[in-house]
């Protein structure tokens, strides 16, 4: 995990300029926190199928525990030394927040993983390695490339995670929402799955629905869950009510974040780890053109896709074919190249939600419910807005907030993920998520002089 | 109504509204002038640039391509002076710009007393984007700033300086923070936040005068206790006052500000302005002639172009209200809160245990109806006290909804219940009961229960 060293580390080489300086136990834990993922790095060249399990067990023991404890430190120090209120400062002049050089690296550094992750995956093989004792451990079977990415991205949003808690502490959405992210990764999408497999129960992300886990409800899914016995159907059941029942009706009450921003993994790493990137996302005209047409489409795509598979056992041989080249079509561009590669390895450069912003189909779905049948809105707080645009600037899905503040509306958008950002950096108390009577949620934008009783005309 | 040229001098808040509202309402042909900076942005965000939470482009509240697709035409230059005989704008660099209708929004420049030594390098306001750059400029290698004035832009500036690391000393002529606007309770909780982050705050002393360094630089300032304090920088944030030198050069009548009616036109035919710059000749009801407000800048923009395309109406800025941040403090206010309390008034205060929020209250002590409040620590809802103070609720009343104006986000913790039991210990004759929760729904509730 060279890349949240280098994160940390640019990090302390910033607040040279903005806060106080490192102290000496932050250099310590800085120094350690870069031994101990130089030596996860090394162990993609170093280590290999010759290697001791001693060796194994001792490299993984030594490089996570350097890793954790020096960034954990580091991380928790630096907002907790200083006081609690929203702490910006230098995200905009630092090379690795601002897309300088070190932001570049990072995003380099992020896709070359997740490009060996899906397409060259003995890359890695070194890294997987290491993973071995543990894998042994946790699920009684060696490590697989699957396995190291699940464990390094629980630990990243656990870690960055605690960060983001020390960070927004003054904020009790945010403690609470971001506790919420940390527990459901730790346990939905890591335990469950890595404890199903070692009991050789079907490995299930329960926190992934349809159409965003997109085969989850393919006629091949269902049909193997069928011949899994008991704990089959409860599968089947658990997807089909959380996509047609619970995605409706808790959109409805809350809005499209009880997903995006308090359940998905995808949405937990950005806003753990990814966080010191949410600034960058675009927040143009063009952008939010741009983006309506692709999620829509991987939507329709999955969608229609989804359907043809029902369908195919009624399809001429020339179909079938078809249908067999969408589904791989679909895994190569959306499921690994657009979610994985582009999703996380573009965060320094395109911001922390790419994927949910342009792409996912589930995001879409609660995107159109929340536009269109939902409590869900950001109130704007009367008059009180002075435009000065922290609000756009620090949202991660590119809504030009201000847009709609600087004219007392409210905001009602489909691709708002609730993380209530917009609300916290707000230096005047003029945002605020709420859930409430679909009457006035939309607001037309108001004339100041109109305000009130006192009509100016 | 035939289609004019109006030409808008200032590409602030004010301006620019009026550029938007007379769009919406006409065909006519506009012009935005300003020296300062191409596009508009938001003043307020300046603090954000130099700390490196925002660049430039983001405190733009418009995209650049907004202008022509709006038809409102941009012109950076500087006026030198206002022809209102030919009705036109001359340049500095000799340019000229004919206008049938000319609004002027020219805005405000930091205060200068006239101090020794003010003309030094080093010393400088912050109001526009040319004092940001050179603000960036005097800040480099500086390790020592002395405010002088206490106010918001200094409570500011203090906190931009303290992200780079230079120390701040605070001159405050009054006996508490912002004494003439916060009553007591809110100003000591402003100076005990102000020394927390780190900054030497002197109260009851002021500036005596600037110290040189023998090559025109700052070296130091002494105080009016006699206080010698070395510094690289030093700022006048004893507030600001019209930007009017060439209105007035020009024969349009000003007093501190341009002289306008309550229509908001100047002495001469066809010229308005609003915004910080104007002087209103009878101010509104309990307001005072010259506001350098946000909100009331954007007011007067849209009164100023509803009224030259014809919807005459006085300006009206409605229920007072304002907002700012201390630091990590944020403050509202709706009506009126005043330091001193006025014959009749009574004034309930409630603040929480830890001294960073607090909730004031004045009401009229006969009828019990309420005239303001002030919020630090806990964001309120502006139209549930609008609506509130407009329908002289009474205190009694309005404890009762008080979790109806909550706006704090979901999850926080709500202090109606303890600020309603601070109210009983003191007025036990008729007990309040909190009867409505925050949340959307009460709001709703409140409404039907009014």
């Amino acid at each position: 995990m060279s890349d949240i060293t280098a994160n940390l580390a640019y990090e302390s080489h910033s607040i040279a300029h903005h806060g106080p300086r490192l102290k000496i136990s932050e250099k310590i834990a800085l120094t350690a926190m870069a031994i101990g993922s130089m030596l996860l790095a090394l162990s993609l060249i170093a280590v290999n199928d010759s290697t001791s399990e001693t060796l194994k067990n001792l490299w993984f023991n030594i490089s996570w525990a350097l890793a954790i404890g020096g960034g954990g430190y580091f991380a928790l120090s630096k907002h907790l030394n200083d006081r609690p209120g929203v702490r910006n400062q230098g995200k905009t002049t630092d090379s690795l927040t601002a897309r300088g050089a070190w932001g570049w690296m990072m995003g380099i550094v992020f896709t070359s993983f997740y490009i060996c992750l899906y397409w060259f995956p003995r890359q890695l093989e070194g890294l997987v390695r290491i993973h071995d004792p543990f894998s042994l451990f946790m699920r009684g079977r060696a490590a697989d490339e699957w396995f190291v990415y699940g464990t390094i991205y629980t630990i990243l949003t656990l870690l960055m995670g605690a960060k983001a808690i020390a960070k927004y502490r003054h904020n009790r959405y945010q403690i609470i929402r971001t506790s919420v992210i940390m527990i459901v990764q730790l346990t939905f999408s890591y335990l469950f799955p890595v404890l199903a497999a070692k009991f050789s129960q079907p490995e299930i992300y329960f926190s992934y629905l349809w159409p965003l886990a997109y085969d989850k409800l393919f006629p091949s899914s269902i049909d193997h869950f069928l011949h899994s016995g008991a704990i089959g159907y409860f599968i089947i059941g658990w997807f089909v009510v959380g996509t047609f029942i619970a995605t409706p009706v808790l959109t409805y009450y809350f809005g499209k974040r009880w997903y995006c921003s308090w359940v998905c993994g995808c949405g937990g790493l950005a806003n753990t780890m990814g966080d010191s990137w949410r600034q960058v996302s675009d927040k143009s005209l063009k952008s939010w053109k741009i983006e309506r047409w692709t999620i829509h489409s991987v939507l329709a795509f999955i969608v229609i896709l989804t359907v043809v598979l029902w369908f195919e056992p009624y399809l001429p041989a020339a179909f079938k074919e078809i249908a067999f080249q969408m589904r791989k079509f679909y895994a190569f561009v959306i499921g690994a190249a657009f979610s994985g590669v582009v999703g996380v390895g573009f965060y320094p450069l395109m911001g922390t939600r790419v994927w949910c912003r342009f792409g996912c189909p589930m995001a879409a779905v609660l995107g159109l419910l929340q536009r269109f049948n939902s409590r869900f809105r950001i109130t704007t707080n009367g008059a009180q807005c002075i435009s000065c645009g922290n609000c756009s600037k620090y949202c991660e899905m590119g809504i030009d907030v201000r847009h709609y503040a600087q004219r007392g509306q409210n905001i009602i958008r489909a691709s708002c993920v609730g993380c209530g950002i917009c609300a916290t950096v707000c230096p005047r108390g003029v945002l605020s998520l709420e859930n409430g009577p679909l009457e006035e949620r939309y607001n037309q934008e108001q004339g100041l002089s109109l305000l009130g009783k006192t009509k100016a005309q | 109504m035939s289609e004019r040229h109006i030409v808008i001098l200032g590409n602030g808040i004010t301006g620019i509204t009026a550029a938007r509202t007379l769009r919406k309402r006409s065909n006519h042909r506009i012009t935005v002038v300003s020296g300062e900076t191409e596009h508009h942005f938001s003043r307020t965000a300046l603090m954000y640039i130099f700390m490196g939470d925002m660049r430039y482009e983001d405190t733009k509240p418009f995209p650049d391509d907004f202008w022509a697709k709006n038809r409102i035409d941009l012109k950076q230059g500087w006026v030198d002076s206002i022809d209102s005989q030919q009705k036109q704008l001359l340049f500095k660099n000799g340019e000229s710009l004919k206008y049938d209708t000319l609004i002027l929004a020219t805005g405000s420049k930091p205060n200068r007393f006239g101090w020794p030594g003010e003309e030094l390098i080093g010393v400088q306001g912050l109001y526009s984007y040319q004092d940001l750059e050179m603000m960036e400029r005097n800040a480099k290698g500086a390790k020592r700033a002395v405010l002088v004035g206490g106010g918001l832009i200094g409570v500011e500036v203090a906190e931009m300086l303290l992200t780079r690391n230079i120390q701040v000393t605070f001159l405050v002529r009054e006996k508490t923070f912002w004494g003439s606007v916060l009553p007591i309770g809110e100003s000591a909780m402003i100076n005990r936040e102000i020394r927390a982050h780190g900054v030497d705050l002197r109260l009851e002393t002021g500036l005596k005068e600037i110290l040189s360094d023998g090559e025109g630089r700052v070296r130091a300032v002494e105080t009016l206790s006699g206080d010698e304090i070395a510094c690289e920088m030093v700022f006048l944030t004893a507030g600001v006052s019209p930007q009017i030198e060439m209105v007035k050069a020009s024969g349009i009548e000003c007093d501190r500000g341009i002289l306008v009616d309550r229509f908001l036109k100047t002495s001469v035919p066809d010229i308005w302005a609003g915004g910080d710059c104007a002087q209103h000749r009878e101010a509104p009801e309990g307001r005072r002639p010259i506001e350098q407000v946000w909100y009331t800048g954007k007011i007067q923009g849209e009164r100023l172009a509803a009224n030259i395309c014809g919807d005459l109406a006085e300006y009206d800025p409605g229920i007072w209200f304002n907002s700012a941040k201390f630091f990590d403090i944020e403050y509202q206010t709706y009506g009126w809160v005043m330091p001193k309390l006025k014959e009749g008034e009574k004034s309930f205060y409630w603040e929480h245990p830890e001294g960073n929020k607090s909730v004031r209250i004045n009401f009229e002590e006969k009828s019990g109806a309420v005239l303001g409040v002030n919020v630090f620590g806990i964001r309120h809802r502006h139209q549930v006290w609008e609506q509130w103070i407009l329908e002289k609720k009474t205190i009694h009343e309005v404890l009762t909804h008080l979790g109806a104006a909550n706006f704090d986000p979901e999850f926080y913790r709500q202090y109606e219940s303890e600020i309603i039991t601070a109210f009983n210990l003191l007025y036990p004759d008729q007990p309040v009961e909190l009867k409505t929760q925050k949340g959307l729904f009460s709001k709703f509730f409140a409404k039907i229960l009014k």
